[in-house]
């Protein structure tokens, strides 16, 4: 018996003896999933940081363009680069527009589940403990009886009582850590069942949502072209 | 005019002038060009490199017996392109520019092609016997290395460069150099402001390719609700595909038409400062000269008269082919502009309408998917 203890006190402090496959994949997963989403939170970043880029880059030439127009002799060529100007003022503000989607849909989203998975992993641990303060009390109770068999060939009556006292005392610490255990387990099950199915519908919304965007956004340029067209081509 | 120009007429069709091919080996791009004969339909192919491009420039600035040489305005050239040295930080690449973005060299050899057409379409420099040997002759006119042309400006002195101010006698040549230093500066900087719209988008573009890689490797099948999340991600990275494919024909669309217009306009109006410039020395010479005859004595007096009349022939002469030639570029350059902003405009069109209809079939499927 002293034997079994000290491999339990050994495994604790390397591992937990998990007898539950499915905890220690999910856990596996999670650190998959954190690494994965990390770095799909820095691709939308870089995303982001382009597109603003972009916006700077498309006023700036809408600035020379005006300033070309405005300088120009020629009537109806000075007429359309001025409108040449305005349609990528309008082009930039589709970008700013875009950057918003991407940051407010797709960044924020990646962002938050990074942060849930490193409360999900804070779970994770958190049921480790509870199993160890569960190990921890059966091995107390352990001790306890055996203190108690000692006191009995010893026949010392007056202290036999207190230490049946303790053994009932660890005896239902090790209920309740077993209980708290089951809990946490039960609580991690339901939780991650939760978030596997809010994950998926999350990511649906967003992507329903930034397709909403795309189109809006292609169907404004589509406006601003035909409107275009026919300065470019009332140019004498 | 002198007979030997009306005589060497060009013998091919300067509309049918086309570069059709590229070969490059190490730095050296070679270029086939294609032209159809005058008489009959025959085709004519030839194979030239830069330093033939030069070759004739160079030829055309040398020409004899062709008055008012010097108030031509001589089709621009690009820049010549060495792939090796084409990073972006190189002062190679920034001085090609736009030429030097297109897929496999196709912006820089419509530029050339443009080149040829504006030199075959000059109602003067077309009659250059040079130009019809570089057209239709097989063998390339070789590495010689006739004089350099009298008008390079790079040689130029610096005290030179203090006559582009000099005031002119002229309203109308004054207001048109006005006029082209401010398109000049402008356009240049037009230029090379969509240049860093077009590097910008190409950039985005590679940006989105990261992203869709990134959710690609996000599949695993290990549970349903694994499979599930992985579906999605695929979804999303097909949508992100889109979207780089959109930026990358954006991007194109920028660089081969309104790109290589305003490229053309800027060099254009560089090459209009030349002549400009040309002449303005030729006033600057035409007033030292008259201000030497004046203080001349009575025995050099007669010299330095006939000397000055024909200083100020000369500059007669080639202020008469400028205005003809602003005349001809003022209109050329509008409709050369309303061309390239057609094409950008109807190309962008095309591309927005294609791209929305994509989105909306994407956006049509998951909204059809996910009702579930």
């Amino acid at each position: 018996m002293v034997n079994k203890a000290a491999e339990a006190v050994n495994k604790m402090t390397i591992k937990m003896n998990e007898s539950d496959a499915w905890f220690e994949e999910k856990q596996q997963q999670f650190e998959n999933l954190d690494v994965q989403l990390r770095k799909l939170h820095a691709s939308v970043e870089s995303l982001v940081c382009h597109r603003k880029e972009l916006s700077v880059n498309t006023a700036s030439f809408a600035k020379s363009a005006a300033m070309l127009g405005n300088s120009e002799d020629h009537t109806a060529l000075s007429r359309a680069l001025s409108q040449l100007a305005e349609v990528e003022e309008k082009i930039d503000q589709l970008h700013q527009d875009q950057v918003y989607a991407d940051f407010y849909l797709f960044s924020e989203l990646l962002g938050d589940y990074v942060r849930l998975l490193t409360a999900v992993k804070g779970v994770f641990d958190q049921r480790m403990k509870t199993w160890g303060k569960w190990q921890d009390a059966q091995m107390m109770l352990q001790r306890k009886r055996e203190a108690e068999a000692k006191l009995q060939y010893a026949n010392k009556p007056d202290k036999l009582q207190q230490a049946k006292d303790e053994i009932k005392e660890w005896e239902g610490k090790v209920q309740q850590g077993e209980r708290d255990f089951e809990q946490i387990s039960k609580n991690i099950r339901r939780e991650v069942g939760r978030f596997e199915k809010d994950r998926v519908k999350d990511f649906k919304v967003v992507i329903v949502k930034y397709l909403e965007s795309l189109v809006h956004t292609q169907q404004q340029l589509i406006k601003y072209w035909e409107a275009f067209l026919p300065e470019a081509k009332a140019i004498a | 005019m002198e007979g030997s120009s009306a005589e060497a007429a060009l013998s091919v069709s300067a509309n049918s002038i086309r570069i059709t091919d590229l070969t490059q080996d190490g730095d050296v791009l070679t270029f086939a060009i294609t032209s159809q004969k005058l008489n009959g339909s025959a085709g004519v192919c030839v194979f030239r490199t830069y330093e033939d491009f030069d070759w004739l420039q160079q030829s055309l600035f040398s020409q004899e017996n062709v008055p008012g040489l010097q108030g031509i305005i001589f089709p621009p050239l690009p820049p010549k392109a060495l792939p090796s040295q084409l990073n972006m930080q190189t002062k190679a690449f920034k001085q090609l520019g736009f030429l030097a973005l297109g897929q496999d060299w196709q912006s820089y050899c419509k530029a050339l092609e443009f080149y040829l057409q504006q030199v075959a379409t000059h109602p003067t420099l077309c009659k250059c016997k040079a130009l019809d040997g570089f057209l239709i002759n097989s063998e390339s006119p070789g590495k010689q290395r006739g004089r350099k042309g009298i008008f390079n400006r790079l040689s130029q002195a610096v005290e030179e460069m203090r006559k582009e101010s000099h005031k002119d006698v002229d309203n109308f040549f004054q207001n048109e150099r006005n006029r082209n230093t401010s398109i000049a500066a402008l356009s240049k900087v037009a230029t090379e402001k969509l240049l860093d719209v077009v590097m910008t988008e190409q950039k985005l573009a590679l940006a989105c390719g990261h992203f869709s890689t990134s959710l690609h490797l996000c599949v695993n099948q290990d549970d349903a609700d694994a499979v599930a999340f992985s579906k999605v991600c695929l979804k999303l990275s097909d949508i992100i595909e889109a979207v780089k494919r959109n930026y990358e024909k954006v991007a194109n669309n920028n660089l081969t038409t309104l790109g290589l217009g305003l490229d053309l306009e800027s060099r254009y109006q560089e090459a209009e400062k030349e002549m400009l410039f040309r002449r303005t020395c030729k006033l600057v010479e035409l007033e030292t000269v008259k201000k030497g005859t004046e203080k001349a004595k009575a025995n050099k007096r007669e010299v330095m008269e006939a000397f000055q009349k024909a200083v100020e022939k000369e500059f007669n002469l080639t202020s008469s082919v400028a205005k003809q030639e602003i005349e001809r570029f003022h209109s050329s350059r509008v409709n050369v502009l309303k061309n390239f902003l057609i094409d950008w405009c109807e190309q962008q069109l095309n591309t927005a309408k294609e791209c929305a209809e994509l989105y909306s079939q994407h956006l049509e499927a998951c909204r059809n998917m996910y009702s579930e």
